[in-house]
């Protein structure tokens, strides 16, 4: 059996759908920042797939930039998340209700 | 001995992306080493910032008018007309935050630097959104932009709904942002390059047999996009965002989030796919015609003020995909003759209610506004023609806007979308009719007659702000010729090279 390309652009999808439901559905903010995680780096296993498929180094490259990227947001994230728990211990996406109309 | 080969720098062209990045750069440096920083610097630092990107963006303005679009930096970023304007938009709505900021930060016991800091890197991003000429530049510019943007609406420190608001817009933010990003894989995919010349150039010279990949790749950009620009249904996070994040960054978030977001959208899918405009621009419609209809029926059922005006930027970003899913160069021009319009609107109407609000952002229920023109009767005229604009009255910019992407959209046969708005426009001046009647015809009740004379207490920069807001608003409504003009001079183009 031969795997072609598309068996990782397959996988790149399945993993995105994975992060993007569990993003949805889980209420731990950590599980939730996991989630975002993954969803980038199926587009990253996406990206390296097609690059190697078209013989095109972009694909690797963008994944580089995507890396830093997501690196970034954690950071903040995690900023904000323990800026919510030093007020409230244990807080999940449920407690923060505050808001709304 | 070999030569290394350096891409050409169009230097003139990146002063906007220096003067900004190094603004902020150099001021966070100076505030951690200098002790005691005096409290004006940081915001006259910021002003300054912003009035000299507003300054250099006239001199490269008749650059790109006289010497056409032009490329540089291999291709990445290029300089056209769209990008000059929505420069100087994002220039305006950051002195504009900046002047808001201070009394604000005063009176909320904040500390002074990290706002501004973070409002000049913010708009970094964004001019570099503007001037991408390849998708992955665009992403950099989205997340320089969104990450700022994600630690202003977290930096009421006390407020736990400032915190709320901060979790809720990163979430959906980076939510969006990968959504946006496996959809410009898939166009990578589709299309063999990252660069949007080259993407435009196969979609117009090679037929796709098997398209599934390109379409996919569109309908997630479009999703990523949706979100960024809050257009129903991806618009849930607005009112709550608008709602717990600190009043002037509120005020950034309409006017240069916005702008940032709508210039991204023209490029992509107007400039780059204009091709495949039959894929897009009906799912594109839809989105105009549901967020006119929810922003402004929404709107109607709000008590609080900021959740009103969150709803109607929401019904405002529809009308702006009215003039996207025209997908011409009247479409954009009119997209972008209503972003200059809006950024006025907003960034006005932000700063009222930055001055109206209390200790601890409190009191932007529409009781606090009742009979306002009683006891700041200069604010409550101002508001007045603010909320006019907003409602589209005749001699208001607001009408010019809407007209024009009224207009845009008809001429492009998107007839139903365009009825749709003209209903929606009707429901959403309901809305602002509303907050009239409160300040005009309500009595205020035993509270509001403490001081009669409270105009005085409006500090300066709001001031600024609201009559310029005021008086541009006016001034384009009556004299809109020079605002076309430039929106029909600023449609982007794409430039091989």
């Amino acid at each position: 059996m031969v795997v072609t390309t598309s068996w990782y652009l397959a996988l790149g999808a399945v993993l995105f759908s994975i992060g993007a439901v569990g993003l949805l559905t889980r209420r731990n903010p950590l599980v939730m920042f996991m989630c975002v995680e993954l969803m980038l780096n199926a587009v990253n296993l996406t990206f390296v797939s097609l690059g190697a498929e078209l013989g095109d180094l972009g694909g690797q490259l963008s994944v580089f930039f995507v890396l830093v990227v997501a690196a970034a947001e954690v950071v903040v994230g995690l900023g904000i998340i323990v800026a919510i728990m030093r007020r409230r211990q244990g807080a999940t996406a449920d407690d923060l209700s505050v808001l709304g109309g | 001995m070999s030569t290394v080969v350096t891409p050409e720098v169009l230097w003139w062209a990146l002063i906007p992306v220096i003067l900004l990045s190094a603004g902020g750069m150099l001021l966070l440096t100076v505030a951690s080493i200098v002790r005691r920083l005096p409290d004006a610097l940081p915001q006259a630092w910021t002003v300054i910032t912003g009035l000299a990107v507003l300054v250099a963006s006239v001199p490269m303005w008749n650059e790109v008018r006289d010497g056409g679009p032009r490329s540089y930096l291999g291709g990445m970023v290029a300089v056209d007309g769209s990008t000059v304007l929505v420069t100087a938009i994002l220039a305006i709505a950051v002195v504009a935050t900046a002047l808001l900021a201070r009394p604000y930060l005063a009176r909320e016991d904040l500390p002074g630097v990290e706002l501004y800091v973070l409002l000049m890197l913010s708009a970094t991003g964004g001019v570099v959104m503007a001037s991408a000429d390849d998708l992955i530049v665009l992403f950099l510019g989205l997340e320089i932009l969104s990450i700022a943007v994600y630690v202003l609406a977290a930096l009421h420190l006390r407020r736990i709904e400032s915190q709320e608001a901060a979790l809720k817009y990163f979430v959906l933010g980076a939510f969006a942002s990968a959504f946006l990003l496996y959809g410009m894989a898939l166009l990578y995919g589709a299309t063999g390059s990252t660069r949007l010349a080259l993407i435009a150039e196969h979609l117009s010279t090679v037929v796709l047999l098997r398209d599934g990949m390109l379409l996919a790749g569109i309908a997630l950009l479009l999703v990523g996009l949706a979100f960024k620009v809050a257009a129903v249904p991806f618009h849930a996070w607005t009112p709550d965002v608008y709602q717990g994040a600190p009043s002037p960054v509120v005020a950034w978030m309409a006017a240069g989030v916005k702008a940032a977001g709508f210039a991204a959208m023209v490029r992509v899918l107007v400039v780059t796919l204009g091709t495949h405009a039959s894929d897009w621009s009906p799912a594109v419609s839809v989105l105009a015609g549901l967020s006119v209809v929810v922003g402004a029926s929404v709107a109607v059922l709000q008590t609080d003020v900021r959740r009103m005006l969150a709803y109607s930027s929401i019904a405002h970003a529809g009308f702006l995909l009215l003039g996207v899913q025209a997908a011409d160069a009247r479409g954009t021009a009119a997209v972008y003759a209503y972003l200059v319009v809006y950024t006025l609107l907003a960034t006005g109407s932000f700063a009222v209610l930055t001055v109206m609000g209390g200790p601890g952002d409190s009191a932007h229920s529409l009781d606090d506004y009742r009979g306002l023109v009683r006891r700041r009767p200069v604010l409550a005229g101002a508001f007045t023609v603010l909320l006019l604009g907003q409602a589209g009255v005749p001699f208001t910019g607001g009408f010019v806007a809407k007209l024009g992407v009224l207009a845009a959209a008809v001429e492009g046969r998107g007839y139903w979308v365009a009825g749709v708005a003209m209903l929606a426009a009707a429901i959403a001046a309901f809305v602002y009719l509303r907050i009239l009647v409160a300040m005009y015809l309500e009595d205020a009740g035993d509270a509001g007659d403490a001081g009669d004379a409270e105009d005085a207490g409006v500090p300066l920069g709001a001031r600024v702000v609201i009559g310029v807001a005021c008086a541009g608003v006016l001034a384009i409504g009556i004299v809109p010729g020079p605002l076309m003009d430039l929106a029909r001079d600023a449609v982007p183009v794409l430039v091989g090279s």
